[in-house]
């Protein structure tokens, strides 16, 4: 068997960066997982019972917190399913097992870059990235995006901590998006 | 330099000064003043040039809808023309120069124009440069266009930034004057989220220019204590400093906030302006109104401006605009100005009252039934001449005079939708209609109520109205005490019976004569008035101009000013920088980039990219000693065809298309069929558009029972997706069908060439020979037992692969394929290589998929499947579509082998002249090919499949090229695909 490749973040280093601009943090995250699964159709009471206590199903706009999986809403009938990237690498094949032919799953893992943002109050920062209404939407929010043109995800985890997913292929944009921003509000 | 006229009180802090210079000359002024005012205070009432005829020209206003103080505000590259002086808040270092003025603003040689006014009327343009025909695009275009305009730019490029931003509120209050103060407070009081963005530095509108009282104390005070308040909200954002610029769709209103243009330069990071879309449920409209002259003759010069404005230079800015100062009106509000000014101990020489009846001021001199008929000062105003309700003229030395014919609600907002404002016979105004932009509502003099009270109880009216719709319960609250005179106004439009001009639209120089000539040559519609004569064009807009110059063609043409109606009002409301509109996108920002997973490998070997859409894609990549790009692209590709080369397609499209209907679908989306493809195979798909147009092309491989993954071009990636999304949301949603992109999740590298399969099995897991893995396999395989992809298809012809790992390890697959195939002399090629390659062997891409072909013309007609429906299946086989004499994929080769071929270069019979009667279709691509020794290209010819062998022409008449050329194939290279399953 040939050697194991070496992987790299999606800003193109072996470790994740920290970018800190005034009162905020941006955090590169490369220790997630990530897999799609979808509802497959007429299947809703198997997918919701293989889901059940394993996977969380949040409603349309939001995201739910669990371990090992954590999820958000992305689409009619489709969520996006986070776990530890240490244990869980291999997660659309997790699932798959998990799921059986009730769901489609996808991996997802390095389709996306991800940034959280830390800050007292992310929301000067955020609109002027995204037309998201920060302020007023509640913890665990999750919607489909743009910043400058990008379209992510965004997931707001609480007052101060956000995630954002962005492509993978444009993570040096997105991030250098969101410190021009920062610098902005300073 | 003149003495000061600074006078007392005012809102300026006098603890602090600020040096300025104005065309050279340095002065002082305020924090709190804007340039005018400071420069008025300097005794300096020439700013600025007209437009048309040079006339010396000095504020009328002091707000946004000024016309004439234009200046260009600082030097170099942040240099800003047609800047106006009335709204630039002063500052420390403030550079501003005069415009349009040759070779000084005081003697301005263009004044000749003012001369030749005779020939310049309405019209002049369209009547004068007639002929020679010839002579309107070489020396009359030229010649306009150098004399117009009013500032320069200095053709630097912008050092600021600008940001865009998004908000969102229950209540947008436009303006922050009494109405939008109170609708503010009754909003904001009530828990709703509220913004209240005002165009000024200082909030408080009218109030800050008035020596009103609210509630006992004075309006300004009660404005300031109104804002502190609201600042105290947790659910308002007060926004000064910024100019709401238009209303659109759902409840989305444009706002430009002028970050660090009172500062003198923008703080680091930190940008210019930010262009703000405000996303709010409601909205309140209470921009205030717009003072409006009164036209008669020499009613331009400088000193004469309108009373209020006159007023608010005295109270806010504490400036008497001129020591001998005279008043003439038609309305009550214009006796304001002349109480104001007397109580600040102003020389009040006369009040000229259009009005016949009603009683006089005290102390003053108000004559009644009066009118000034004309006025003298060459470069500022020295004397008008009045008319007496008894007739009798007389000259009065005045420095300053201040002119009121009524004031215009600010309706444009609320006309952004194309409603039209109705007209209220009570204030002789336009009101706004009931049509405009939904969950807007006009407040305050905005709305037409012009006193105080009126103005708080309609803001707060209007916010309780907004709060019920919101299904928030709150109630009127008491208001505090304000004057609510009632509006006294007869119409008086303009002097008549005198000689020379009188202004309607100062910046633009449109007189009375020319509203005149208009309708003598038959322009009545306001539409067409605004064209002919440039009524309420340019920087203002005609906010002072606009309903003065209607009123007048109403009278001309007997109709009443509803019915001659008005124009329409568009955004921006006032003047927006480009640079906001573009906000970030310019220059390297104009747009994200994506990368490729072997791009910093590829940045490591100097290699060339190029943009494909947001992509950067590696073109070629340089040796030492290649001084030419053919050099490289020539050497990539006879190292691929003669051992192995490796190439990132990452860029391609990539879809996982699941569920138990997923075979189904691509038989519907495709021309062909893919439900019989077996598992672990790969098959080349032809998408169709519902006419029958190829729309993407591309491979598709099944991964399981119910999963395949589609490969998309780079260019369709998105595109192709979208069109999936609507087949299946929209045309069949009983499908069992899900998709998602995949992109980005994968690194994929081709791998071709004849030593492709001897490399790749120094990488892969398991055993890939041909009986194993043969030509159009593809499935799931490790390396260094990480999951991976394998398909066996081939772009150019060859053995080739596409190999692809989790994109976190493509870096690392690039090199180690990089560092295997070194004992295959293996290469990295580029987009150039790949081009070259896939013309030898008769690929189509993006310049064959034009839009325009279908797969007939491709030489790909066999492909769709008539055993199926499928989209574009029926329409694809139209007649016109299926003609035998239709155009055909050929390939082309110069009859001599140093013969040069050009893209777009068309078909003609050899001695055929190149006219399009002849025209037999045309080179799709062209290319060098090392393989062959020569030019090589494909391209759509007609009934091209009878006329391989034949001789022809490839004629480009702007290359300038002409070279006779033989109908080949478009199969250049191992037509019989023996090397690609090899």
């Amino acid at each position: 068997m040939a050697d194991r490749l070496n992987a790299l973040t999606s800003l193109g280093h072996s470790d994740p960066v920290t970018r800190e601009i005034g009162p905020y943090r941006i955090v590169e995250r490369f220790d997630i997982a990530l897999a799609s699964i979808a509802c497959r159709r007429g299947r809703d009471k198997d997918f919701s019972k293989a889901a059940k206590g394993m996977v969380p199903l949040p409603d349309p706009a939001g995201s739910t917190q669990g371990a090992p999986y954590s999820s958000f809403w992305v689409a009619p009938d489709m969520w996006f399913v986070e776990a530890p990237f240490a244990t869980n690498e291999d997660i659309a094949e997790e699932l798959k097992r998990l799921f059986g032919d009730s769901a489609s799953v996808t991996e997802q893992t390095d389709g996306w870059a991800r940034f959280d943002l830390f800050a007292p109050d992310l929301a000067p920062l955020l609109e002027r990235l995204c037309n998201v209404d920060f302020p007023h939407v509640e913890d665990g929010f999750a919607s489909r995006t743009l910043v400058e043109h990008i379209g992510c995800y965004l997931i707001r985890r609480r007052q101060g901590e956000v995630t954002l997913y962005g492509p993978r292929s444009s993570a040096k944009s997105l991030l250098h998006a969101i410190e021009t921003a920062a610098a902005s509000v300073l | 330099m003149s003495r000061s006229h600074r006078i007392a009180g005012g809102q300026i802090d006098r603890t602090s000064t600020i040096r300025f210079s104005f065309d050279g000359l340095p002065y002082t002024g305020h924090p709190g003043d804007t340039l005018a005012s400071a420069l008025l205070a300097n005794g300096v009432r020439l700013m600025g040039r007209s437009f048309k005829y040079h006339r010396p020209r000095g504020p009328l206003s002091a707000g946004s809808e000024e016309p004439n103080a234009l200046v260009q505000l600082r030097t170099g590259a942040r240099q800003e023309p047609n800047s106006r002086a009335t709204v630039a808040e002063l500052f420390d270092g403030l550079t501003a120069t005069s415009q349009n003025a040759w070779p000084s603003l005081r003697l301005d040689a263009m004044a000749l124009n003012d001369r030749l006014s005779t020939f310049f009327a309405a019209g002049f343009y369209y009547k004068t440069f007639m002929w020679p025909a010839a002579f309107w695009e070489k020396v009359y275009e030229p010649m306009i266009r150098r004399a117009a305009g009013l500032g320069r730019l200095t053709r630097e490029e912008d050092p600021d930034s600008y940001d865009k931003g998004f908000l969102h509120c229950d209540l947008l209050v436009i303006g922050a004057g009494p109405a939008g103060l109170m609708a503010a407070l009754t909003a904001g009081r009530a828990g709703a989220r509220v913004i209240l963005a005002d165009e000024d530095f200082r909030m408080g509108g009218r109030l800050n220019s008035e020596r009103f009282e609210i509630g006992g104390q004075p309006g300004a005070d009660w404005a300031a204590g109104a804002v502190a308040e609201l600042a105290q909200l947790p659910t308002v954002r007060l926004m000064s400093r910024t100019t709401v610029i238009g209303a659109f769709d759902h409840g989305i209103y444009g706002a430009v906030e002028r970050v660090s243009d009172h500062l003198p330069e923008p703080p680091p990071g930190k940008p210019r302006q930010t262009l703000w879309r405000i996303y709010s449920r409601r909205a309140i409209l209470a921009g205030g109104a717009t003072e409006r002259p009164i036209a008669f003759e020499n009613n331009d010069r400088p000193g004469i401006m309108l009373a209020g404005s006159l007023r608010a230079y005295a109270n806010r800015w504490a400036v008497a605009a001129g020591d001998r100062v005279a008043i003439f009106t038609n309305n009550e509000d214009g006796l304001r100005t002349a109480t104001d000014l007397h109580a600040k101990g102003v020389d009040v020489v006369a009040v000229i009252d259009a009005r016949a009846d009603g009683p006089l001021l005290p102390g003053i001199r108000h004559l009644r039934g009066a009118e000034v008929i004309d006025t003298r000062g060459r470069l500022g105003l020295t004397s008008i001449t009045i008319r007496q309700a008894n007739g009798r003229t007389e000259t009065l030395r005045a420095s300053a005079l201040g002119v009121s014919g009524g004031w215009n609600p600010n309706v444009n907002i609320s006309s952004h939708h194309r409603a039209r404002p109705v007209w209220d016979e009570a204030i002789l105004s336009f009101v706004p209609g009931k049509a405009g932009p939904p969950g807007l509502s006009a407040a305050g003099a905005a709305a037409g109520r012009l006193s105080t009270h009126g103005a708080l109880a309609s803001g707060q009216t209007e916010a309780l109205a907004a709060l019920a719709d919101l299904g928030r319960a709150s109630r009127a609250q008491p208001l505090p005490e304000a004057e609510d005179a009632p509006v006294s106004i007869t119409p008086k439009w303009y002097v008549a019976g005198g000689k020379g001009r009188a202004w309607i639209d100062p910046q633009n120089d449109v007189t009375v004569k020319d509203v005149k000539l208009a309708h003598q040559e038959n322009f009545t519609s306001v539409e067409h008035l605004k064209r002919y004569t440039t009524l309420g064009m340019a920087t203002d807009q005609g906010k002072t101009g606009n309903v003065l110059g209607l009123a007048i063609m109403a009278g001309l043409t007997g109709r009443t000013i509803p019915e001659t109606g008005t124009t329409i009002y568009r955004p921006p409301y006032t003047p927006v920088a480009m640079g906001t509109l573009a906000g970030r996108s310019r220059g390297k920002e104009f747009k994200p980039t994506r990368l490729t997973p072997s791009h910093a490998w590829a940045e490591e070997q100097g290699a060339v990219f190029v943009e494909v859409g947001q992509w950067l894609r590696t073109q070629w990549i340089p040796r030492p000693g290649e001084t030419h790009w053919r050099e490289s692209v020539d050497r990539e590709v006879l190292a691929t065809r003669r051992s192995v080369g490796i190439c990132d397609v990452t860029t391609l499209g990539k879809i996982d298309i699941q569920g138990t209907d997923a075979g189904a679908f691509l038989d519907r989306v495709y021309a062909n069929t893919f439900s019989t493809l077996p598992v672990g195979k790969c098959r080349y798909g032809l998408m169709l558009r519902e006419d029958g147009i190829v729309f993407d092309d591309g491979t598709t491989a099944r991964l399981g029972e119910h999963e395949y993954v589609m490969t998309t071009t780079t260019a369709n990636a998105v595109a192709v997706f979208r069109h999936l999304e609507f087949c299946r949301q929209v045309l069949w949603p009983g499908m069992d069908v899900q998709l998602i992109s995949t992109t980005e999740a994968w690194a994929q590298f081709s791998v071709a060439g004849p030593n492709a399969r001897r490399l790749l099995e120094r990488i892969v897991d398991q055993d890939i020979s041909d009986a194993a893995f043969p030509y159009l396999a593809a499935g799931n395989i490790t390396v260094g037992g990480l999951r991976a992809r394998l398909f066996r298809i081939s772009f150019s012809g060859e053995l080739a692969y596409e190999i692809a790992v989790p994109a976190r390890y493509g870096d690392a697959l690039i090199r180690r394929l990089v560092e295997e195939g070194r004992t295959f002399d293996a290469v990295v090629y580029g987009t150039e290589a790949l081009g070259v390659m896939r013309v030898e062997k008769g690929h189509v891409a993006g310049n064959e998929l034009n839009g325009q072909s279908t797969a007939l013309n491709m030489g790909l007609g066999k492909m769709v499947s008539r055993k199926k429906d499928s989209i574009g299946m029926v329409l694809s086989g139209r007649e016109g579509m299926m003609d035998p004499g239709g155009y055909r994929l050929v390939g082309v080769k110069p009859v001599a082998p140093d013969g040069k071929l050009t893209a777009g270069s068309h078909f003609l019979d050899i001695g055929a002249a190149a006219v399009m009667e002849n025209d037999g279709g045309w080179l799709t691509s062209k290319v060098y090919s090392p393989h062959l020794g020569s030019d090589i290209a494909l391209g759509y010819l007609k009934a091209g499949d009878r006329r391989i062998g034949e001789r022809m022409r490839a004629v480009n008449l702007l290359a300038g090229t002409d070279t006779e050329v033989e109908i080949v194939s478009p199969h250049f290279f191992d037509p019989e695909g023996e090397r690609l399953r090899g």
